[in-house]
């Protein structure tokens, strides 16, 4: 089959494995990978030419549920490990997954950096205010006051603003979701995707065992009341002063995308040594 | 005049005073006349100013290691020069110049009983427009060594291109008023004549060999943070690796380092990052994940004083322990050692193909000794080993990323290529990928890693093995240089002693092993290290004979040959 022929074909279903999630049933992440799924078919790009990257998590277990090109790697690290695979493939899709644990806590200076450099691909953290994978530990974007085994009484710390983190650190799109509504989700991701440089989209995606109280985040989530805007000082004041379930396209930059330094003339290994001779 | 295969060296001064261009520029004179050396540095942990002084010892034929004593000492200045007094030995019969107005003569210089002489470099250089001091040092050194006044002119004049013909002149002046100013002088020893040979002369550093090794084993990526003393590695990837159609990327950190380098490999491509014990302890994580997830990569680690941040400056070889045992799990990789300034180029390219063919990280233990040391060598023998991994293109039913194959090699699908989808995972997993918590699926791959390892023919590049007796001298890394002329020094003394040297230090060889060990009764191990890690880790992997002797310090100050044959001769008394 043509690679025409296969884009005519895609479905959600071609880029979803036969591996079945071993996620609690109502989790929020079931949706989000319905929105990958769908995002990837609208992509129209084979799943061979994507790659979705991710570090230890209840949501980074996202890869393999994908029928494309993986990477479970370890706890916080994936950006780094998508940034290396994208500037040496620029020919791949490169789709990063991450939880606020793994991307905000451990992983915080890599997603600075990731920001910064703007490689080509696309960041999504599944934020469920919380460490689901390892039992309910308060996470950066926890609540002060929200009560855990680790934080009895709460940290009494002020949650991580991960949006305006991202926009101050030069993401050249940011975008907020919600997992429960994955049509719209799944548009954003393509969006996101289609962006040059490094896109960044939160996706609220509750977390039903250990913050059973997030089921109500359906109740919560509306579209942002404006349309995306390219000033880096106005997306800061809406981000800064919304109430945290603003849905929608945030930010939209136009930083120039990374791309590696190419020598006009390449030349063969042997002659490198040119330099060592006397 | 005694003629003598080897003459070395020291032109000492307070940081900026410019000894380390005299050093380099006499190793180039020396090199261009045909003789071959090696060039190292000392200076202070502060890396910038303080103190600095350029160790060289010049030879007739191939130069791995310092020599006991240094024949000619030059000091520009003697600021701070007690501090590195130790490094720099001297004995009746060295010559020490100094400056009268360079400060008071160290006390360590006049305890070692040299043959002192004094020569104003300073006021003559002040008497020449523009004048510096290293020039007339220059010129001095270039006298006593029988250099030729206008090779070292014409070298300047090359150095100094982009500088202003001011800059040529003056330094032109001070040469010449150096080679006047120890005309009347003798040093007492004249170096042999080099050695004649038809291959190209190359003037490198351990660190730059190492680059082009990774580049000529097929590496096409790196990510590194800078770290002392790594960085030449990265500095020098930086312009050339686009060359050759690769790239280099600055990480954050060296998690985020060996992390895009897993990802490039993951990717198709052969990767490397560079770095030193601190840095290593933070990559241990990753390269546990590159073990389990059988991604290629190659990670240098240029080895310094520790722990923590240590002697960043100096060499040790204190590392060998994180290197195979620091990876939690178990978890089989490969770790090579090269020793010396051309080894460094071999083993790199090396540890690139084996990484690559056995879909395994690869550390290179080199060290700050053999990195940053520069040398005038005869151009490495081009060897064949580039890397290609085993690929999968066809999927018949179902691709297993971590089948079992025979050998524990499995084809590795890359990106892009249809039908051929994995999830690469550092969590244990079923051969197509699958994370699995069955002890059967868990077993199955450790077995499988450990195979790959264990079964791969490595051939006899696993060690340098030398010479006979009944005593043999195991030893590693950048030492293996003065072992090898400690033993030569004894066979002069009508002592044989055989030379093991590992080069492949992880997947262990045991048969290999007890085959070089045959008829050997007795050994000495040497190493640079506190703790002697080396022979416990000797102890711990191969039969040893009953009488074994342990010759090891930590750094900074290296083992010198004649440590070595002090040792031999007093066992063989
Ligand atoms: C180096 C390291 N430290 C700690 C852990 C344990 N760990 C696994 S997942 C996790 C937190 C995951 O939380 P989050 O990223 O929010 O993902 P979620 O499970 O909520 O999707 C932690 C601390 C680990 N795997 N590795
Ligand atoms: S613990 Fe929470 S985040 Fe993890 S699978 Fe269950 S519901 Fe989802």
């Amino acid at each position: 089959m043509s690679i025409v022929d296969r884009q005519l074909a895609c479905k959600p279903t071609d880029y979803k494995s036969d591996v079945k999630p071993v996620w609690c049933p109502g989790c929020g992440d079931y949706h989000v990978l319905m929105s990958f799924t769908r995002a990837f078919a609208q992509l129209g790009v084979p799943p061979e030419q994507i790659a979705v990257i991710s570090g230890i998590g209840c949501s980074s277990r996202i890869p393999a549920y994908t029928s494309c090109y993986g990477f479970h790697g370890v706890h916080g690290r994936s950006l780094a490990l998508a940034a290396g695979l994208k500037v040496t493939r620029p020919d791949l899709t490169v789709v990063v997954a991450s939880g606020d644990g793994d991307g905000y806590s451990i992983g915080g200076n890599h997603f600075l950096h990731a920001c910064r450099r703007n490689v080509d691909m696309t960041y999504v953290v599944m934020d469920n205010h919380i460490y689901g994978m390892t039992k309910g530990q308060p996470s950066p974007t926890t609540e002060p006051e929200f009560d855990t085994a680790m934080s009895p009484g709460g940290t009494g710390l002020r949650p991580f603003h991960p949006l305006v983190i991202a926009l101050a650190s030069g993401a050249n799109f940011i975008a907020r979701c919600f997992s429960g509504e994955p049509n719209q989700t799944a548009d954003i991701l393509l969006e996101a995707i289609k962006h040059p440089g490094f896109s960044f989209v939160e996706i609220l995606s509750p977390c039903v065992t250990f913050r059973p109280d997030e089921k109500e985040w359906k109740n919560l989530v509306h579209p942002a009341p404006v349309a995306a805007t390219n000033d880096p000082a106005r997306a800061a004041r809406r981000i800064m002063t919304d109430d945290g379930f603003n849905i929608g396209v945030l930010y939209r930059g136009d930083r120039r995308p990374y791309s590696p330094e190419i020598c006009s003339e390449t030349i063969d290994p042997s002659e490198l040594e040119k330099e060592f001779e006397q | 005049m005694k003629e003598t295969p080897s003459l070395s060296v020291a032109i000492a001064g307070s940081g900026g005073a410019g000894a380390l261009t005299v050093g380099n520029l006499l190793l180039e004179a020396a090199s261009a006349a045909g003789w071959q050396g090696l060039l190292t540095r000392t200076v202070g942990p502060q890396i910038r100013g303080g103190e600095a002084a350029a160790l060289l010892r010049l030879a007739a034929g191939p130069v791995e290691s310092m020599a006991d004593r240094f024949d000619l000492l030059i000091g520009i200045d003697w600021l701070n020069a007690n501090r590195f007094g130790p490094e720099i030995e001297l004995g009746p019969d060295s010559l020490v110049i100094g400056d009268p107005r360079g400060g008071e003569k160290p006390a360590v210089i006049d305890k070692a009983g040299a043959r002192f002489v004094e020569i104003p470099m300073k006021d003559m250089a002040k008497a020449i427009t523009d004048g510096r001091p290293n020039m007339i040092a220059l010129g001095i050194a270039g006298k006593l060594l029988g250099m030729s006044e206008e090779l070292l002119s014409d070298l300047l004049q090359k150095q100094l291109a982009g500088k202003g013909q001011l800059a040529i002149e003056s330094s032109r002046a001070g040469l010449k008023a150096g080679f006047a100013a120890a005309a009347d002088l003798v040093l007492g020893l004249r170096l042999a004549p080099p050695k004649p040979t038809s291959a190209q002369r190359w003037l490198a550093s351990g660190n730059e060999t190492t680059a082009l090794g990774a580049i000529r084993g097929g590496v096409r990526f790196a990510a590194a943070y800078p770290i002392t003393p790594a960085t030449e590695i990265l500095e020098w990837l930086a312009p050339n690796l686009p060359r050759v159609n690769g790239t280099l990327l600055q990480a954050e950190d060296e998690l985020a380092a060996i992390n895009m380098i897993i990802g490039a490999s993951f990717g198709g491509t052969p990767s490397l990052t560079a770095t030193s014990g601190p840095g290593l302890s933070l990559m241990i994580e990753a390269l546990g994940l590159a073990t389990a997830s059988e991604i290629p990569v190659v990670v240098i680690d240029v080895m310094r004083g520790g722990p923590s941040t240590g002697i960043p400056t100096k060499s040790e070889q204190a590392d060998l322990n994180i290197a195979i045992y620091g990876l939690h799990g178990d978890a089989p990789h490969l770790v090579l050692a090269p020793q010396s300034v051309a080894d460094c180029l071999f083993t790199t390219q090396w540890a690139t193909y084996l990484a690559e063919t056995l879909q395994t990280p690869a550390i290179v233990l080199s060290d700050q000794f053999v990195g940053q040391a520069r040398a005038a060598i005869d151009r490495p023998a081009d060897v064949a080993f580039i890397g290609r991994r085993t690929r999968a293109t066809e999927f018949a039913e179902g691709y297993k990323r971590y089948a079992l194959a025979a050998g524990g090699v499995s084809p590795m699908a890359i990106p892009g290529t249809p039908g051929g989808q994995y999830t690469a995972d550092g969590l244990t997993h079923t051969e197509r990928g699958i994370p699995t918590s069955s002890a059967a699926d868990h077993q199955a791959q450790l077995d499988k890693r450990q195979d790959k390892l264990q079964q791969f023919v490595y051939g006899d590049h696993w060690a340098t093995i030398e010479g006979d007796g009944d005593l043999a001298i195991i030893t590693w890394g950048s030492l293996t240089g003065a072992a090898r002329e400690a033993i030569g020094r004894a066979a002069s003394d009508g002592v044989d002693v055989a030379l093991i040297a590992p080069r492949l230090l992880s997947p262990i060889q045991p048969e290999a092993f007890a085959a070089a060990l045959k008829g050997k009764s007795r050994v000495l191990i040497v190493e640079q290290t506190h703790g002697a890690q080396f022979y416990h880790y000797l102890r711990a992997h191969y039969d040893l004979p009953a009488s074994v002797r342990v010759l090891n310090r930590p750094g900074p100050l290296t083992i010198k040959p004649g440590e070595i044959h002090r040792a031999i001769m007093e066992w063989s008394a």
